[in-house]
């Protein structure tokens, strides 16, 4: 997704001045805000979100206050972080905190896509300043009521824990003053409270979704209701952008009981049926002759050729990201080295999927989705259904990772309930799940350095070559130069001092779908760049962690993490023995990440994870555990791709299938992990996604520590690191 | 017709045997906390209880289930080692997205009801059929050792 930038706050602070809405509906004080990024359409979005209802709080008179998220919650901890914010500038009773999953209309929009999205560790940084606006204005007209009741001066009274508290004493609770409330004036521009005065930003509160997610009543998009006449749909999906069915053999699935039709879209075919398994067993009865097109024989030697190549043009002819000094003039000792990181699935817990029901005038659909705005649009031009009368049901997410701000899944649904005029649930199997995914691009990147008499670098010369996500996504048009900004994130703004360089894009487009994948970029980039760094300090006969922390002289706030992480492991202390550290450091999304891993090599060349030590600075926190743990699962995320995760091709098809051929960590090769955050006073950072970019590098780089072989490809090849 | 019993009452359907139980619970008897991952026996995601046994429910026939008691995330409160389960689950905010976490309650449950108090060990093999892509291992395994704390009569 798009980086937010600082002028998102502004922009929205402004934005809601003029775009404050309330009404009192039924017993509740309800205060809404309309978010809009300032442009001239988001205007226009702003204007007509007056006439729907929409809010971001309510309260009610039984107390109770439920805050609406307009992000969607797939393990982030968005539903809790949104109360959270709220909550802190109402002074809030915590305990009689809701929340709600927002409907799809523009007055949602998350302000850094200027569209109802949820991705790019947006939701903190883009929701921090309007949802504690929406707090502080309840409180004030809750104060003003309070005072009209009362008749004192506003200034006489203050708030506590869900109520009103006058000088002497007396107290009216929240839910006691909302018909009054209602009618007071909105403030332009209520005061924020001073972060030193927080009371339940920075706590490490309970997440509000804890309970319905350990009794089964928690409903992800799969569990969306059975629908009068509905049929379960699996679909034989195309095995790359651009196959077509030569021929379809259908008979077979027919004869399966329970199987009801059998239909050809655009992007496949698809079995209906009375439930999921008869749809599977007829999916798998299928024969299908698929016409490859120009992917026929595709294959992953021809990818890393391509690759390979556009990485050796970048050098000296691709597009120029970052260009200090000059290249040409730079000697030393010369050191050069070729990376390479594989396609990659998501492989999301819950299978994809959504439910949708088309008909004459409306569509309604039940789905986990990253993108319910930008769908309204999409499928509306698909339908004609007007976009107000596409109601999208937000479920659970079972994952995202972005995979689930792609709108295929919806696409196809809809195109099924429109063919067969029935509701349609559409389940991919783990199978097309995987086969025929969107995937983290693969990239080969080549990079070449010199180094001084003392060992610093001089000179880097990095190409890299790699598919475009932008132009794959549709949702991010390219500058005329042809730069990427998301192919080279992570490695053009490396935080190294080096005083001449070039770093370059080589765009190759191998066929296989690509797509936003857990820190984008990042995931390949930092990767590259903190396993040549540790090359290079090696090279220059230093220790890995001192040579990084040399470089860092403009770099106060990577400096502090990698600090802290080398303190908080006890980098040069002594280990088990056959254990080994690696370190490595990464920026992404706004926050700042070291991690130092400790590692095993067994005879048979297998690695094994005993201890990953992360030190974070992600600004200011909304909560602390959260965060933690976001952290610890973008580890455990990067730990299975460094490891094990592959996509590959042969003969134009995807080699894997499910978590056999496609495997993922399991408890027993869990590492303990600690997470130390540091106290900051910066804006708050992202915090999905960064955690993951230096899990790779540092687990490469103590397994270079530990053999003495250096870990150029991902996933890393056991047999590569054999004993000799 | 098949008969079993579910969460402690008996309940018949008319499908096919070959039908895997888990789409029996979630689509003809619409308890839908067991959840889909993978359908071939590698995620766990489905684990519900058969005569007290973890077992994977994406894999196990409809006929191998006749007669036989069945027990769903939905009841598994209902019993003590269930009941302490759940509530560690709470206490240590385990899930993150959520959709792995009735089959990881499941799994534990059946290992503390067999090994009241698990070594690491024991916790790796019972649970390692279970993925959770959120990577929450270690809050599983701190909140099984803490059940069994619960349930061997320590205080928390
Ligand atoms: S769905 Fe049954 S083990 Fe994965
Ligand atoms: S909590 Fe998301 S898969 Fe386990």
């Amino acid at each position: 997704m798009p980086s937010v930038t600082s002028s998102v706050e502004n922009s929205v602070t402004d934005a809601s001045r003029r775009d404050f809405l309330k009404g009192s509906i039924a017993g509740a004080l309800v205060i809404g805000i309309s978010l809009s990024t300032g442009t001239r359409h988001a205007l226009a979005s702003a204007q007509s979100a007056a006439f729907t209802p929409n809010a971001f709080l309510r309260i009610s008179e039984d107390n109770v206050i439920t805050v609406i998220s307009g992000t969607v919650e797939m393990g982030q901890g968005v539903l809790t972080a949104i109360p959270m914010l709220v909550a802190e500038e109402l002074d809030a009773d915590w305990s009689r905190i809701r929340f709600e999953q927002a409907p799809t209309a523009a007055v949602y929009n998350n302000p850094a896509f200027g569209m109802q999205a949820t991705g790019g560790s947006t939701t903190v940084r883009a929701f921090w300043a309007p949802m504690r606006k929406a707090g502080a204005t309840a409180r004030h007209m809750l104060v003003a009521a309070a005072a009209q009741q009362w008749q004192v001066p506003v200034s006489s009274l203050t708030t506590a824990n869900g109520f009103v508290v006058a000088s002497d004493g007396r107290k009216a609770s929240y839910g006691s003053l909302v018909a009054l409330a209602a009618q007071q004036p909105v403030p332009t521009d209520p005061a924020l409270k001073d972060p030193k005065d927080f009371k339940i930003l920075g706590k490490a509160l309970k997440r509000l979704d804890t309970p319905a997610k350990t009794n089964g009543s928690a409903k992800f998009g799969l569990d969306a209701p059975k629908l009068p006449g509905m049929v379960v749909a699996v679909m034989a999906r195309a095995p790359l952008p651009g196959a077509k069915p030569r021929s379809v053999d259908s008979a077979k699935a027919l004869a399966v009981k329970g199987v009801v039709q059998v239909l050809t879209i655009p992007n496949g075919i698809a079995v209906l049926a009375t439930g999921y398994w008869a749809a599977k067993t007829g999916r798998d009865q299928l024969v299908i002759d698929w016409d490859m097109g120009e992917h026929a024989g595709l294959s992953s030697e021809k990818i890393s050729e391509l690759l390979e190549a556009k990485a050796q043009m970048a050098q000296t002819a691709g597009v120029v990201a970052l260009e200090t000094g000059d290249i040409a003039n730079a000697s030393g000792k010369n050191l050069e080295a070729t990376y390479q990181a594989p396609y990659l699935a998501h492989a999301t817990m819950e299978p994809l999927n959504c439910t949708a029901w088309l008909k004459p005038d409306s569509l309604e659909l039940w789905t986990g989705t990253q993108g319910q705005g930008p769908l309204q649009n999409i499928l509306s031009s698909i339908t004609k259904v007007a976009p107000e009368n596409i109601k999208i049901n937000v479920f659970l997410l079972g994952g995202g990772f972005g995979r689930r701000i792609a709108p295929d899944f919806a696409i196809d649904a809809t195109v099924l309930s429109m063919v067969s005029g029935k509701p349609v649930k559409l389940i991919f199997s783990r199978e097309d799940d995987m086969a025929a995914g969107f995937y983290r691009p693969a990239s080969v990147t080549r990079l070449s350095a010199s180094l001084d008499a003392q060992g610093r670098p001089v000179k880097l010369n990095v190409g890299v070559g790699t598919p475009s996500i932008a132009v794959a996504s549709g949702f991010i048009p390219l500058p005329p130069s042809g730069l990427d900004g998301q192919a080279m994130e992570g490695i053009a703004d490396h935080p190294y001092d080096i005083p001449n360089q070039r770093i370059a894009y080589g765009r190759a487009e191998p066929g296989p779908q690509v797509w936003f994948w857990r820190s984008v970029g990042h995931s390949q980039n930092i990767f590259f760049m903190e396993s040549f760094m540790d090359e290079l300090a090696h090279a220059a006969g230093q220790d890995p962690y001192h040579y990084r922390h040399g470089l860092l002289g403009h770099q106060p706030r990577y400096k502090a993490v990698l600090e802290a992480a080398a303190e908080k492991a006890g980098w040069g202390k002594p280990l088990p023995k056959g254990v080994f550290r690696g370190i490595a450091v990464g920026q992404s999304f706004g926050s700042y990440v070291a991690e130092v891993a400790e590692v095993s090599v067994d005879a048979e060349g297998q690695p094994k994870v005993h201890r990953v030590v992360a030190a974070v600075d992600c600004g200011m926190t909304v909560n602390p555990e959260i965060i933690r743990r976001q952290i610890e699962g973008a580890i455990v995320y990067g730990l299975s791709a460094a490891l094990y995760g592959r996509i590959s091709y042969k003969d134009g098809r995807v080699e894997q299938g499910n978590f056999n051929d496609y495997p993922v960590l399991r408890m027993n090769a869990m590492p303990k992990v600690e997470v130390h955050i540091l106290p900051s006073t910066e804006a708050p950072g992202g915090i999905g996604e960064p955690g993951l970019p230096p899990l790779a590098p540092a687990l490469a780089n103590a397994i270079y520590a530990a053999t003495g072989k250096r870990v150029r490809q991902l996933p890393i090849d056991p047999n590569l690191l054999k004993k000799a | 017709m098949i008969r079993f019993n579910l969460n402690g009452q008996s309940v018949s359907i008319d499908a096919d045997p070959d039908m895997p139980l888990l789409w029996a619970l979630r689509e003809d008897l619409e308890l839908t906390g067991t959840k889909f991952g993978c359908g071939a026996a590698l995620c766990g995601a489905c684990t519900v209880h058969l005569d007290g046994k973890a077992i994977r429910s994406c894999s196990t026939p409809l006929s191998l289930v006749e007669g036989k008691h069945v027990t769903t995330i939905e009841a598994v409160s209902a019993e003590r080692v269930g009941a302490a389960v759940q509530a560690a689950w709470v206490a240590h905010d385990v899930p993150q997205c959520g959709y792995c976490q009735s089959g990881q309650i499941m799994s534990a449950v059946a290992l503390l009801a067999q090994k009241p108090k698990p070594t690491d060990a024991d916790i790796d093999s019972a649970m390692s059929g279970n993925i959770c892509r959120c990577g929450t291992y270690n809050q599983i395994r701190a909140a099984i050792k803490d059940a069994a704390t619960t349930l061997s009569g320590g205080a928390r």
